[in-house]
Protein backbone atom coordinates (compact mmCIF):
# COMPACT_ATOMS: atom_id res chain seq x y z
CA UNK A 1 0.00 0.00 0.00
CA UNK A 2 1.49 3.35 -1.04
CA UNK A 3 0.42 6.59 0.51
CA UNK A 4 0.94 10.08 -0.84
CA UNK A 5 2.50 12.66 1.48
CA UNK A 6 3.43 16.29 1.07
CA UNK A 7 7.07 16.94 1.80
CA UNK A 8 8.61 20.35 2.23
CA UNK A 9 12.19 21.40 1.79
CA UNK A 10 12.52 23.97 4.59
CA UNK A 11 15.75 25.36 3.14
CA UNK A 12 14.08 26.18 -0.17
CA UNK A 13 10.81 27.42 1.32
CA UNK A 14 10.61 31.21 1.50
CA UNK A 15 7.13 31.44 2.94
CA UNK A 16 5.30 32.75 -0.14
CA UNK A 17 2.21 31.00 1.22
CA UNK A 18 0.57 30.02 -2.06
CA UNK A 19 0.35 26.40 -0.93
CA UNK A 20 -1.83 27.31 2.06
CA UNK A 21 -4.20 29.21 -0.22
CA UNK A 22 -4.47 26.37 -2.70
CA UNK A 23 -4.66 23.56 -0.16
CA UNK A 24 -6.22 24.91 3.02
CA UNK A 25 -7.46 21.37 3.80
CA UNK A 26 -3.89 20.28 4.59
CA UNK A 27 -1.74 23.38 4.96
CA UNK A 28 -1.94 26.39 7.24
CA UNK A 29 0.66 29.05 7.89
CA UNK A 30 2.53 29.62 11.12
CA UNK A 31 2.84 33.06 12.70
CA UNK A 32 5.70 33.91 10.33
CA UNK A 33 4.02 32.75 7.13
CA UNK A 34 5.69 29.35 6.75
CA UNK A 35 3.56 26.33 5.95
CA UNK A 36 2.50 23.80 8.59
CA UNK A 37 1.54 20.60 6.85
CA UNK A 38 -0.89 18.09 8.34
CA UNK A 39 1.07 14.88 8.95
CA UNK A 40 -1.45 12.33 7.60
CA UNK A 41 -1.42 11.08 4.02
CA UNK A 42 -3.25 13.01 1.30
CA UNK A 43 -6.70 11.48 0.69
CA UNK A 44 -7.51 10.81 -3.01
CA UNK A 45 -10.20 13.50 -3.20
CA UNK A 46 -7.64 16.19 -2.25
CA UNK A 47 -4.85 14.92 -4.48
CA UNK A 48 -5.64 17.24 -7.38
CA UNK A 49 -5.50 20.30 -5.12
CA UNK A 50 -2.25 19.05 -3.63
CA UNK A 51 -0.75 18.73 -7.12
CA UNK A 52 -1.81 22.29 -7.85
CA UNK A 53 -0.17 23.55 -4.65
CA UNK A 54 3.06 21.73 -5.53
CA UNK A 55 3.06 23.22 -9.02
CA UNK A 56 2.40 26.73 -7.72
CA UNK A 57 5.33 26.89 -5.27
CA UNK A 58 7.67 29.57 -6.62
CA UNK A 59 10.74 27.98 -5.02
CA UNK A 60 9.88 24.35 -5.81
CA UNK A 61 10.02 23.62 -2.07
CA UNK A 62 6.92 21.44 -2.01
CA UNK A 63 6.79 17.91 -3.36
CA UNK A 64 4.45 14.94 -3.38
CA UNK A 65 6.10 11.83 -2.14
CA UNK A 66 4.87 8.26 -2.31
CA UNK A 67 5.71 6.31 0.81
CA UNK A 68 5.26 2.64 1.35
CA UNK A 69 3.01 2.16 4.30
CA UNK B 1 61.18 11.72 4.55
CA UNK B 2 63.24 8.50 4.54
CA UNK B 3 61.52 5.39 3.26
CA UNK B 4 61.44 2.74 5.94
CA UNK B 5 61.63 -0.94 5.04
CA UNK B 6 58.70 -1.92 7.20
CA UNK B 7 55.47 -0.33 6.01
CA UNK B 8 53.95 -0.84 9.46
CA UNK B 9 56.33 1.95 10.54
CA UNK B 10 57.14 2.81 14.15
CA UNK B 11 60.59 1.19 14.08
CA UNK B 12 60.40 -1.58 16.64
CA UNK B 13 57.06 -1.00 18.31
CA UNK B 14 56.81 -1.97 21.94
CA UNK B 15 54.83 -5.07 22.78
CA UNK B 16 51.10 -4.68 23.33
CA UNK B 17 50.57 -2.85 26.58
CA UNK B 18 48.42 -4.15 29.39
CA UNK B 19 44.87 -2.93 28.96
CA UNK B 20 44.05 -0.17 31.44
CA UNK B 21 42.04 -1.33 34.44
CA UNK B 22 39.30 1.00 35.63
CA UNK B 23 39.54 4.72 34.97
CA UNK B 24 40.98 6.61 33.20
CA UNK B 25 41.18 4.97 29.82
CA UNK B 26 41.33 7.72 27.21
CA UNK B 27 43.12 10.11 29.52
CA UNK B 28 45.48 7.50 31.03
CA UNK B 29 48.96 8.92 31.56
CA UNK B 30 47.81 12.48 30.94
CA UNK B 31 48.85 15.19 33.36
CA UNK B 32 46.62 18.22 33.58
CA UNK B 33 47.55 20.86 31.05
CA UNK B 34 50.77 19.14 29.95
CA UNK B 35 51.99 18.86 26.36
CA UNK B 36 50.37 16.34 24.00
CA UNK B 37 51.48 12.74 24.43
CA UNK B 38 53.98 12.14 21.63
CA UNK B 39 54.03 9.08 19.41
CA UNK B 40 56.62 7.11 21.39
CA UNK B 41 54.94 7.74 24.72
CA UNK B 42 51.62 6.86 23.13
CA UNK B 43 52.91 3.58 21.70
CA UNK B 44 54.63 2.55 24.88
CA UNK B 45 51.47 3.19 26.87
CA UNK B 46 48.90 1.70 24.50
CA UNK B 47 50.96 -0.62 22.31
CA UNK B 48 50.99 -0.67 18.49
CA UNK B 49 47.91 -0.63 16.34
CA UNK B 50 46.51 -4.13 15.76
CA UNK B 51 47.97 -5.73 12.63
CA UNK B 52 46.48 -5.00 9.25
CA UNK B 53 45.25 -8.57 9.14
CA UNK B 54 42.30 -7.56 11.23
CA UNK B 55 40.08 -6.48 8.34
CA UNK B 56 37.11 -4.16 8.31
CA UNK B 57 34.38 -6.69 9.03
CA UNK B 58 36.36 -7.93 12.04
CA UNK B 59 36.59 -4.45 13.55
CA UNK B 60 32.93 -3.73 12.88
CA UNK B 61 32.00 -7.02 14.52
CA UNK B 62 34.09 -6.18 17.61
CA UNK B 63 32.50 -2.73 17.76
CA UNK B 64 29.05 -4.30 17.62
CA UNK B 65 29.85 -6.57 20.55
CA UNK B 66 31.41 -3.66 22.46
CA UNK B 67 28.15 -1.69 22.36
CA UNK B 68 30.03 1.56 21.67
CA UNK B 69 27.69 4.42 20.82
CA UNK B 70 28.71 7.78 19.39
CA UNK B 71 30.01 10.33 21.90
CA UNK B 72 29.13 13.42 19.84
CA UNK B 73 25.60 13.71 21.17
CA UNK B 74 23.31 11.47 19.15
CA UNK B 75 24.59 8.19 20.71
CA UNK B 76 24.08 6.23 17.48
CA UNK B 77 25.58 2.69 17.54
CA UNK B 78 29.07 3.10 16.11
CA UNK B 79 29.26 -0.29 14.39
CA UNK B 80 26.09 0.46 12.43
CA UNK B 81 27.49 3.73 11.14
CA UNK B 82 30.70 2.02 10.01
CA UNK B 83 28.79 -0.85 8.43
CA UNK B 84 26.59 1.61 6.53
CA UNK B 85 29.59 3.33 4.97
CA UNK B 86 31.52 0.09 4.41
CA UNK B 87 28.60 -1.31 2.40
CA UNK B 88 28.78 1.53 -0.14
CA UNK B 89 30.74 1.24 -3.35
CA UNK B 90 33.90 3.19 -4.08
CA UNK B 91 36.48 4.80 -1.84
CA UNK B 92 35.06 6.36 1.30
CA UNK B 93 36.19 9.25 3.51
CA UNK B 94 36.47 9.41 7.29
CA UNK B 95 35.78 12.71 9.04
CA UNK B 96 36.79 13.01 12.69
CA UNK B 97 34.45 15.59 14.15
CA UNK B 98 36.26 17.63 16.78
CA UNK B 99 34.66 20.98 16.00
CA UNK B 100 33.01 21.10 19.43
CA UNK B 101 30.65 23.97 18.71
CA UNK B 102 28.81 23.22 21.94
CA UNK B 103 29.76 26.12 24.23
CA UNK B 104 29.47 24.07 27.43
CA UNK B 105 31.76 21.31 26.18
CA UNK B 106 35.55 21.20 26.24
CA UNK B 107 36.14 17.45 26.13
CA UNK B 108 37.03 17.12 22.44
CA UNK B 109 39.65 19.88 22.69
CA UNK B 110 41.02 18.26 25.83
CA UNK B 111 41.22 14.85 24.17
CA UNK B 112 42.83 16.20 20.99
CA UNK B 113 45.41 18.29 22.79
CA UNK B 114 46.27 15.56 25.33
CA UNK B 115 46.20 12.33 23.30
CA UNK B 116 45.96 13.19 19.58
CA UNK B 117 47.42 9.82 18.58
CA UNK B 118 44.55 7.93 20.17
CA UNK B 119 42.12 9.84 17.91
CA UNK B 120 44.36 9.35 14.86
CA UNK B 121 44.63 5.63 15.63
CA UNK B 122 40.84 5.44 15.70
CA UNK B 123 40.55 7.36 12.46
CA UNK B 124 43.11 5.07 10.80
CA UNK B 125 41.27 1.96 12.01
CA UNK B 126 37.90 3.31 10.92
CA UNK B 127 39.35 4.26 7.54
CA UNK B 128 40.67 0.72 7.12
CA UNK B 129 37.29 -0.73 8.09
CA UNK B 130 35.18 1.38 5.70
CA UNK B 131 37.70 1.47 2.83
CA UNK B 132 38.73 5.11 3.08
CA UNK B 133 42.07 6.31 1.69
CA UNK B 134 41.51 9.71 3.31
CA UNK B 135 40.70 10.92 6.79
CA UNK B 136 39.96 14.54 7.65
CA UNK B 137 40.30 15.74 11.23
CA UNK B 138 37.95 18.71 11.54
CA UNK B 139 38.97 20.31 14.82
CA UNK B 140 38.57 23.33 17.04
CA UNK B 141 41.30 25.93 16.39
CA UNK B 142 42.74 25.38 19.89
CA UNK B 143 43.42 21.72 19.05
CA UNK B 144 44.76 22.15 15.52
CA UNK B 145 48.49 22.53 16.38
CA UNK B 146 48.55 19.37 18.52
CA UNK B 147 46.75 17.33 15.87
CA UNK B 148 48.89 18.67 13.02
CA UNK B 149 52.07 17.84 14.98
CA UNK B 150 50.82 14.33 15.66
CA UNK B 151 50.01 13.79 11.98
CA UNK B 152 53.53 14.95 11.08
CA UNK B 153 55.05 12.46 13.56
CA UNK B 154 53.14 9.61 11.97
CA UNK B 155 53.93 10.67 8.42
CA UNK B 156 57.64 10.81 9.26
CA UNK B 157 57.39 7.17 10.33
CA UNK B 158 55.06 6.17 7.49
CA UNK B 159 52.82 4.66 10.06
CA UNK B 160 49.48 4.80 8.30
CA UNK B 161 48.17 3.93 4.91
CA UNK B 162 45.42 6.54 5.27
CA UNK B 163 46.20 10.16 4.28
CA UNK B 164 45.38 12.56 7.11
CA UNK B 165 44.32 16.16 6.67
CA UNK B 166 43.64 18.63 9.46
CA UNK B 167 40.90 21.19 8.87
CA UNK B 168 39.66 24.03 11.08
CA UNK B 169 36.03 24.91 10.36
CA UNK B 170 34.43 28.16 11.52
CA UNK B 171 33.50 28.19 15.19
CA UNK B 172 29.73 28.08 15.06
CA UNK B 173 27.32 25.85 16.91
CA UNK B 174 25.86 24.30 13.78
CA UNK B 175 29.24 23.50 12.18
CA UNK B 176 29.44 20.20 14.02
CA UNK B 177 26.22 18.91 12.46
CA UNK B 178 27.38 16.16 10.09
CA UNK B 179 25.83 17.50 6.89
CA UNK B 180 27.00 21.05 7.69
CA UNK B 181 30.54 19.82 8.29
CA UNK B 182 30.59 17.92 5.00
CA UNK B 183 29.07 20.92 3.22
CA UNK B 184 31.87 23.10 4.61
CA UNK B 185 34.59 20.63 3.55
CA UNK B 186 33.11 20.48 0.06
CA UNK B 187 32.20 24.10 -0.53
CA UNK B 188 33.37 26.25 2.36
CA UNK B 189 29.80 26.84 3.52
CA UNK B 190 29.05 25.40 6.97
CA UNK B 191 25.29 24.99 6.71
CA UNK B 192 23.25 21.79 6.96
CA UNK B 193 21.90 20.27 3.76
CA UNK B 194 18.71 18.36 2.98
CA UNK B 195 18.59 14.60 3.38
CA UNK B 196 18.52 12.42 1.40
CA UNK B 197 21.26 11.97 0.49
CA UNK B 198 22.77 11.15 3.87
CA UNK B 199 26.52 11.81 4.14
CA UNK B 200 27.07 8.04 4.45
CA UNK B 201 25.78 7.75 0.87
CA UNK B 202 27.19 10.94 -0.63
CA UNK B 203 29.42 13.15 1.48
CA UNK B 204 32.91 14.57 1.00
CA UNK B 205 33.65 14.78 -2.76
CA UNK B 206 30.45 12.76 -3.33
CA UNK B 207 32.10 9.78 -1.62
CA UNK B 208 30.51 7.69 1.14
CA UNK B 209 31.53 9.48 4.32
CA UNK B 210 31.83 8.37 7.93
CA UNK B 211 31.49 11.31 10.31
CA UNK B 212 32.40 10.26 13.85
CA UNK B 213 33.05 12.34 16.92
CA UNK B 214 36.76 12.33 17.87
CA UNK B 215 36.07 10.75 21.27
CA UNK B 216 34.24 7.93 19.51
CA UNK B 217 37.34 7.38 17.35
CA UNK B 218 39.56 7.28 20.45
CA UNK B 219 37.35 4.56 21.96
CA UNK B 220 37.66 2.60 18.69
CA UNK B 221 41.45 2.77 19.08
CA UNK B 222 41.25 1.12 22.50
CA UNK B 223 38.53 -1.40 21.61
CA UNK B 224 40.57 -2.57 18.60
CA UNK B 225 43.51 -3.22 20.95
CA UNK B 226 41.80 -4.68 23.99
CA UNK B 227 38.51 -6.07 22.71
CA UNK B 228 34.79 -5.75 23.34
CA UNK B 229 34.79 -7.55 26.69
CA UNK B 230 37.40 -5.19 28.06
CA UNK B 231 35.34 -2.19 26.92
CA UNK B 232 32.34 -3.57 28.78
CA UNK B 233 34.17 -3.80 32.10
CA UNK B 234 33.14 -0.18 32.63
CA UNK B 235 29.69 1.30 32.12
CA UNK B 236 26.38 -0.53 32.16
CA UNK B 237 25.24 -3.49 30.02
CA UNK B 238 22.99 -1.16 28.00
CA UNK B 239 25.48 1.70 27.77
CA UNK B 240 28.99 0.34 28.22
CA UNK B 241 32.37 2.00 28.48
CA UNK B 242 33.80 5.22 29.72
CA UNK B 243 33.00 8.70 28.58
CA UNK B 244 34.39 12.22 28.77
CA UNK B 245 32.25 14.86 30.47
CA UNK B 246 32.64 18.60 30.88
CA UNK B 247 31.52 19.93 34.24
CA UNK B 248 30.89 23.65 34.68
CA UNK B 249 29.14 25.92 37.15
CA UNK B 250 29.73 26.35 40.89
CA UNK B 251 31.86 23.26 41.57
CA UNK B 252 35.26 23.06 43.19
CA UNK B 253 37.16 22.13 40.09
CA UNK B 254 35.27 22.60 36.81
CA UNK B 255 36.76 20.76 33.87
CA UNK B 256 36.87 17.64 31.77
CA UNK B 257 36.63 14.26 33.50
CA UNK B 258 36.50 10.68 32.32
CA UNK B 259 33.66 8.76 33.92
CA UNK B 260 32.18 5.30 33.73
CA UNK B 261 28.74 5.41 32.10
CA UNK B 262 26.20 4.73 34.82
CA UNK B 263 27.89 6.77 37.56
CA UNK B 264 25.42 9.04 39.34
CA UNK B 265 25.41 12.79 38.86
CA UNK B 266 26.38 13.08 42.54
CA UNK B 267 29.45 10.88 42.08
CA UNK B 268 30.53 12.79 39.00
CA UNK B 269 30.16 16.16 40.73
CA UNK B 270 32.20 14.80 43.64
CA UNK B 271 35.01 14.08 41.19
CA UNK B 272 34.96 17.81 40.45
CA UNK B 273 35.29 18.44 44.21
CA UNK B 274 31.56 18.93 44.66
CA UNK B 275 29.32 21.98 44.61
CA UNK B 276 30.64 25.19 46.13
CA UNK B 277 27.10 26.43 46.83
CA UNK B 278 23.76 24.67 47.12
CA UNK B 279 22.57 23.72 43.63
CA UNK B 280 19.07 24.28 42.32
CA UNK B 281 19.32 22.66 38.91
CA UNK B 282 21.56 20.96 36.38
CA UNK B 283 21.64 21.14 32.62
CA UNK B 284 22.43 17.67 31.31
CA UNK B 285 23.59 17.10 27.74
CA UNK B 286 24.43 20.67 26.73
CA UNK B 287 22.59 23.52 25.06
CA UNK B 288 20.29 20.97 23.38
CA UNK B 289 19.97 19.18 26.71
CA UNK B 290 17.59 19.05 29.64
CA UNK B 291 17.29 21.18 32.76
CA UNK B 292 16.47 19.10 35.83
CA UNK B 293 15.94 20.20 39.44
CA UNK B 294 19.06 19.21 41.38
CA UNK B 295 17.02 17.07 43.79
CA UNK B 296 15.82 14.96 40.88
CA UNK B 297 19.16 14.98 39.05
CA UNK B 298 21.60 13.99 41.81
CA UNK B 299 20.79 10.28 41.96
CA UNK B 300 20.31 9.84 38.22
CA UNK B 301 22.73 7.49 36.58
CA UNK B 302 24.59 8.99 33.64
CA UNK B 303 23.75 6.37 31.04
CA UNK B 304 21.05 5.98 28.42
CA UNK B 305 18.71 3.85 30.54
CA UNK B 306 19.29 5.93 33.67
CA UNK B 307 18.48 9.24 31.98
CA UNK B 308 15.64 8.15 29.69
CA UNK B 309 12.96 8.16 32.43
CA UNK B 310 13.89 11.78 33.19
CA UNK B 311 13.59 12.66 29.50
CA UNK B 312 17.30 13.48 29.40
CA UNK B 313 20.44 12.17 27.75
CA UNK B 314 24.14 12.74 28.28
CA UNK B 315 24.44 14.33 24.83
CA UNK B 316 28.05 15.33 24.28
CA UNK B 317 28.76 14.81 27.99
CA UNK B 318 27.84 18.19 29.43
CA UNK B 319 26.90 18.78 33.07
CA UNK B 320 26.25 22.42 33.85
CA UNK B 321 25.37 23.16 37.46
CA UNK B 322 23.27 26.12 38.53
CA UNK B 323 23.52 27.44 42.10
CA UNK B 324 20.59 28.68 44.16
CA UNK B 325 21.93 32.21 43.87
CA UNK B 326 21.35 32.31 40.12
CA UNK B 327 18.11 32.70 38.23
CA UNK B 328 17.21 29.66 36.16
CA UNK B 329 15.09 31.71 33.80
CA UNK B 330 17.94 34.09 33.09
CA UNK B 331 20.12 31.08 32.31
CA UNK B 332 17.48 29.49 30.07
CA UNK B 333 16.88 32.78 28.24
CA UNK B 334 20.62 33.22 27.62
CA UNK B 335 20.94 29.76 26.18
CA UNK B 336 17.86 30.30 24.00
CA UNK B 337 19.21 33.62 22.70
CA UNK B 338 22.51 32.00 21.90
CA UNK B 339 20.83 29.16 19.98
CA UNK B 340 18.53 31.55 18.12
CA UNK B 341 21.59 33.54 17.13
CA UNK B 342 23.38 30.38 16.01
CA UNK B 343 20.74 29.31 13.49
CA UNK B 344 22.25 28.61 10.11
CA UNK B 345 19.63 31.02 8.79
CA UNK B 346 18.25 28.67 6.17
CA UNK B 347 14.86 27.49 7.42
CA UNK B 348 12.10 30.00 8.17
CA UNK B 349 10.63 28.28 11.23
CA UNK B 350 14.08 28.06 12.85
CA UNK B 351 15.11 31.63 11.97
CA UNK B 352 11.85 33.30 13.01
CA UNK B 353 10.56 30.81 15.54
CA UNK B 354 13.70 30.61 17.67
CA UNK B 355 14.11 34.39 17.56
CA UNK B 356 10.52 34.85 18.75
CA UNK B 357 10.86 32.23 21.49
CA UNK B 358 14.16 33.70 22.68
CA UNK B 359 12.67 37.20 22.61
CA UNK B 360 9.74 36.22 24.82
CA UNK B 361 12.03 34.33 27.20
CA UNK B 362 14.22 37.39 27.44
CA UNK B 363 11.20 39.53 28.36
CA UNK B 364 10.21 36.94 30.95
CA UNK B 365 13.75 36.82 32.38
CA UNK B 366 13.93 40.61 32.57
CA UNK B 367 10.43 40.82 34.10
CA UNK B 368 9.49 43.24 31.33
CA UNK B 369 5.78 42.45 31.45
CA UNK B 370 3.59 39.37 31.38
CA UNK B 371 4.39 36.81 28.74
CA UNK B 372 1.77 34.70 26.94
CA UNK B 373 2.98 31.25 28.04
CA UNK B 374 0.30 29.48 26.01
CA UNK B 375 1.60 31.08 22.84
CA UNK B 376 5.20 30.39 23.84
CA UNK B 377 4.52 26.67 24.13
CA UNK B 378 2.53 26.66 20.86
CA UNK B 379 5.52 28.21 19.10
CA UNK B 380 7.68 25.47 20.57
CA UNK B 381 5.40 22.75 19.22
CA UNK B 382 5.17 24.42 15.83
CA UNK B 383 8.90 24.98 15.36
CA UNK B 384 9.83 21.42 16.29
CA UNK B 385 10.72 19.13 13.41
CA UNK B 386 10.55 21.89 10.79
CA UNK B 387 14.22 22.48 10.09
CA UNK B 388 16.54 20.67 7.70
CA UNK B 389 18.57 19.72 10.79
CA UNK B 390 17.66 19.27 14.47
CA UNK B 391 18.74 22.73 15.58
CA UNK B 392 15.20 23.99 16.28
CA UNK B 393 14.25 20.71 17.98
CA UNK B 394 17.23 20.81 20.32
CA UNK B 395 16.63 24.44 21.24
CA UNK B 396 12.93 23.92 21.91
CA UNK B 397 13.59 20.84 24.04
CA UNK B 398 16.01 22.78 26.26
CA UNK B 399 13.58 25.71 26.62
CA UNK B 400 10.70 23.39 27.49
CA UNK B 401 12.74 21.69 30.22
CA UNK B 402 13.74 25.11 31.57
CA UNK B 403 10.17 26.33 31.80
CA UNK B 404 9.24 23.07 33.55
CA UNK B 405 12.18 23.03 35.97
CA UNK B 406 11.90 26.73 36.79
CA UNK B 407 8.08 26.80 36.85
CA UNK B 408 8.03 28.53 40.23
CA UNK B 409 10.47 31.12 38.93
CA UNK B 410 8.20 31.68 35.90
CA UNK B 411 5.32 32.40 38.29
CA UNK B 412 7.47 34.85 40.25
CA UNK B 413 8.71 36.64 37.14
CA UNK B 414 5.20 36.99 35.76
CA UNK B 415 4.40 38.79 39.01
CA UNK B 416 7.50 40.97 38.66
CA UNK B 417 9.66 39.20 41.26
CA UNK B 418 12.72 36.90 41.16
CA UNK B 419 14.03 34.40 43.70
CA UNK B 420 17.69 34.74 42.80
CA UNK B 421 19.92 36.30 45.42
CA UNK B 422 21.84 38.12 42.75
CA UNK B 423 21.69 38.95 39.07
CA UNK B 424 25.25 37.68 38.84
CA UNK B 425 26.17 36.34 35.43
CA UNK B 426 25.41 32.68 34.99
CA UNK B 427 28.27 30.56 33.73
CA UNK B 428 27.06 29.26 30.38
CA UNK B 429 30.30 28.18 28.82
CA UNK B 430 33.23 25.90 29.29
CA UNK B 431 35.79 28.67 29.00
CA UNK B 432 37.07 28.07 32.50
CA UNK B 433 36.56 24.34 32.18
CA UNK B 434 38.70 24.05 29.06
CA UNK B 435 41.91 24.82 30.92
CA UNK B 436 41.42 22.35 33.75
Amino acid sequence: MREVHLRINPIACEGHGLCAELLPERIRLDDWGYPLIAPDPIPPEVLEHARRAVAACPTLALALERRRH
Amino acid sequence: MTPTPTPTGAGSPPAAAEPPVGLPRLLAGVAGGGPPMDLLAHLSRHGPLPARGRRGPALIEVLERSGLCGRGGAAFPTFRKLAGVAARRGPAVVVGNGTEGEPASAKDRRLLTAVPHLVLDGAALAARAVGAPDAILAVHPAAAPAVAAAVAEREARRMDRVRFRVAVPPERFVTGEASALVHWINSGVATPTMRPPHVSERGVDHRPTLVDNVETLAHIALIARHGADWFRTLGTPGDPGSSLVTISGPVGRPGVYEISRGMTVREVLQAARGATEPLQALLLGGYFGTWLPSGEAMELRLCAEGLRPAGASLGAGVLMALGVGSCGLVATARLASYLADQTAGQCGPCVHGLAAIAGELDRLARRAGRVDLERLSRWGREVEGRGACHHPDGAVGMVRSGLRTFAEEVRLHQAGACSAASDAPVATGAGAAAGA
